[in-house]
């Protein structure tokens, strides 16, 4: 994109934004379309065509509610905390790569951004259930936080895999050197790193985890903890929430496309960037939907063990072997 | 003295079971489950002393949908009453109208025709299939997966179908009569049962393939809340709690009543006690109901579907007990007559208030998403446990 700076800062302002908004509310279709689907009814029908104003709806009711701040809360943490989750989850998006030329800001440490500002997110929710003075949303904000700690170091440590391969913490050259063919995207570097595709499933659990979508869904947890740290939040306060876990998802499935499927590259030369971009992020995020309305919840010390006990060995061993062979070769 | 000497010494024991360390430090909370609460599902509360998330004590406070089902019972008559039964336990009203029916015939000596015996076993199984069917669904709700409730749903609404063609409603039947039952049953409701018969079989192998072998829900079940026969004997736990316990306990085997003792069939048990046994037990049940529905429907008798019976019941004076098993236990009604129109006494006893009272032992130390799977296990229906 070739606008003079304070346009383009705008352009991309903007667009991010309008981004994660238009995501947010259409994700929220898809994903009740979708679970319609895998449950054998047809979700929502009734507002406009196959229910496709019904995001817009939805926002209109939830804007239109009354804010309520339940008696004893720490306001201003209350009122902050739904900002903090949303805010830093656009910040995300400003080093993501979308195509060729369409990348908001091109610089060195993008992935140590992403990781810096996706973090955020746990700090702003573990806020909002300790704000809410609420027992359930208190034992949600620890959870969280144990939950993230926890999956934060096995995503870190494939990263770091990750980058012993590719060399460059720049988006935007670590999916160039991923240009020519499918064979050429990370997920087949098998030369460089022979378990690459376990490399990928533990990112991508990693990022269910973060992103504490079901089965790892511990924070809110409706049958045990109602709503989790949500619990207290009404109209938008909820809705903002609710949007940022759909923006996370929308970074963490980014974030796969780029490190693993090539990014915006072409498995078979044709049709521009953006379209395979977006095509490899919303069959990831299709696999996210289909995972939660299929596998039913884990329990949290589980979720924790798996992590401690199989996760974290499972990386530093792929790290370990990685660097043995990137050394031998 | 000794009386008192007693009783204080059991209080001491049993509260020094109950008071961990942390309880005596003032670092618990308490954090009141219901009676609005998901995990529920209904107007229970729990009342849970936590120490972080590990529950210290969790004391069952029920009684918020009471409605003196017993007291309605002893100020009208007895077939006022009918219809009452089938509201206790919602989910299994066949069964529970069958317990009233059973101990009016009984202290009557009414007879029942053979047919509405038959038919009456067909009606109470396949109610029992949709009770269970209500429990899976509600149950993996418990664990957090929503998927399967929709596909259970979906079987359990062919069951609602077939039921309300011959009794008219469609959850609270009222019906079986004294004396048999009110309407025969026609070649489409056969019909439609052999189909169901024929569909149910594949389904019951899918929830084992997609639910049962998940590992995730392994994880979550297998040694998760181990009850064992003696926790269960001493809270009077029946049903597939106490099955799944590894005790062969089925009033349908134990005190044969109508025409079980005809019928082939195996009362499931699993040995393990956990919340695994319990779900087994329940899954394998709907297979041995849809055995049960097939063998009777072979050999359904052709006749009146309706005895004899008065106008006005009374019972000579007495005390008459009729048990069944219902889909969460043995479900009893004991009626103490004095000759009159209107029963002295009716007394009832809910498979689901019994299955509640061990809850607070079983969920000593637990933590809270491993306690909700327990009280899932149990299978609890609150206006069966408050009456």
């Amino acid at each position: 994109m070739n606008l003079p700076e304070p346009f383009r800062l705008l352009v991309f302002l903007l667009g991010t934004m309008a981004f994660v908004g238009a995501n947010a509310a259409y994700l929220v279709w898809v994903e009740r379309k979708g679970a319609g689907r895998f449950q054998r009814r047809t979700g929502p029908t009734e507002v406009g065509y196959a229910g496709l104003l019904q995001p817009i709806a939805d926002a209109i009711k939830l804007m239109s509610k009354q804010l309520i701040l339940p008696p004893g809360v720490d306001a201003t943490l209350f009122r902050l905390a739904p900002l903090l989750v949303l805010a830093p989850a656009m910040m995300c998006f400003a080093t993501i790569p979308f195509s060729e030329t369409l990348v908001p800001r091109n610089i060195n440490v993008g992935l140590v951004m992403v990781f810096s500002f996706g973090s955020i997110h746990v700090m702003a929710i573990m806020l909002g259930g300790w704000a809410s003075r609420n027992k359930y949303a208190i034992i949600s904000a620890a959870r969280i936080v144990s939950q993230n700690v926890a999956y934060e170091i096995p995503m870190l440590l494939v990263v770091i895999t990750l980058l012993m391969v590719t060399g460059t913490m720049n988006l935007h050259e670590i999916v160039q050197q991923q240009a020519g063919g499918f064979w050429n995207w990370n997920f087949f570097r098998l030369a460089a790193n022979p378990l690459m595709p376990v490399t990928f499933i533990i990112f991508y659990i990693c990022m269910l985890a973060e992103t504490n979508r079901a089965p790892f869904d511990m924070a809110e947890a409706e049958s045990e903890l109602v709503a989790g740290a949500f619990t207290e939040y009404a109209g938008m306060g909820f809705g903002v929430f609710f949007m940022a876990e759909y923006a996370n998802v929308v970074i963490g499935c980014s974030l796969a496309t780029v490190l693993f499927f090539g990014g915006w590259q072409s498995p078979i030369g044709v049709l521009p960037g953006l379209f395979w971009f977006l095509l490899k992020l919303y069959l990831l995020v299709f696999s996210v939907i289909w995972v939660r309305w299929t596998f039913p919840r884990t329990q949290f010390y589980g979720l924790l063990n798996l992590s401690w006990k199989i996760l974290i060995p499972l990386s530093l061993f792929i790290l370990l072997l990685t660097s043995a062979v990137m050394k031998l070769f | 003295m000794r009386f008192i000497t007693l009783c204080v010494r059991t209080l001491a024991v049993s509260e020094s079971n109950f008071i961990s360390a942390a309880e005596h430090a003032g670092e618990t909370f308490v954090l009141n489950l219901g009676p609005q609460h998901p995990a529920t599902h209904g107007v229970l509360r729990v009342k849970l002393t936590m120490d972080g998330e590990y529950i210290t004590r969790a004391e069952p406070v029920p009684g918020y949908i009471h409605r003196m089902h017993e007291k309605m019972g002893e100020n009208r008559n007895y077939a006022q009453f009918l219809p009452n039964t089938s509201r206790i336990d919602y989910l299994s009203a066949m069964h529970y109208t069958h317990a009233f029916v059973g101990v009016v015939e009984r202290a009557a000596k009414l007879e029942v025709p053979p047919r509405a015996e038959y038919i009456r076993v067909i009606t109470s199984e396949l109610n029992r299939i949709s009770s269970h069917l209500v429990w899976f669904g509600a149950f993996l709700l418990d664990l957090g997966g929503f998927t399967p409730l929709l596909y259970a749903f979906d079987d359990r609404e062919k069951i609602l179908d077939l039921l309300e063609g011959i009794t008219g409603s469609r959850l609270t039947y009222c019906y079986y009569r004294f004396g048999g039952v009110c309407n025969d049953i026609d070649d489409e409701f056969i019909r439609g049962t052999r189909a169901f018969l024929e569909e149910m079989r594949p389904r019951l192998k899918l929830y084992r393939e997609l639910v049962t072998d998940n590992i995730i829900l392994r994880k979550r079940l297998i040694d998760i809340g181990p009850i064992s026969a003696e926790l269960c004997r001493k809270y009077g736990a029946t049903g597939p709690v106490i099955r799944g316990a590894g005790v062969p306990y089925d009033v349908r085997r134990s005190e044969p009543y109508s025409v079980y003792p005809e019928l082939d069939f195996v009362v499931p048990t699993h040995a393990e006690g956990d919340c695994m046994a319990r779900y087994l037990v329940r899954m394998e049940e709907m297979g041995q109901s849809l055995r049960i529905i097939e063998q009777a429907l072979d050999r359904l008798p052709e006749g009146p579907v309706l005895g004899k019976a008065p106008k006005t019941v009374k019972l000579p004076p007495g005390d008459y007990c009729y048990a069944v098993e219902a889909a969460r236990g043995r479900f009893m009604v004991r009626v103490i007559s004095d000759g009159k129109e209107i029963p002295y006494r009716v007394k009832l006893r809910a498979p689901s208030f019994s299955n509640l009272s061990l809850f607070e032992e079983a969920s000593q130390g637990m933590m809270l998403p491993d306690a909700l799977a327990v009280m899932g296990s149990l299978d609890l229906v609150i206006p069966d446990i408050d009456r």
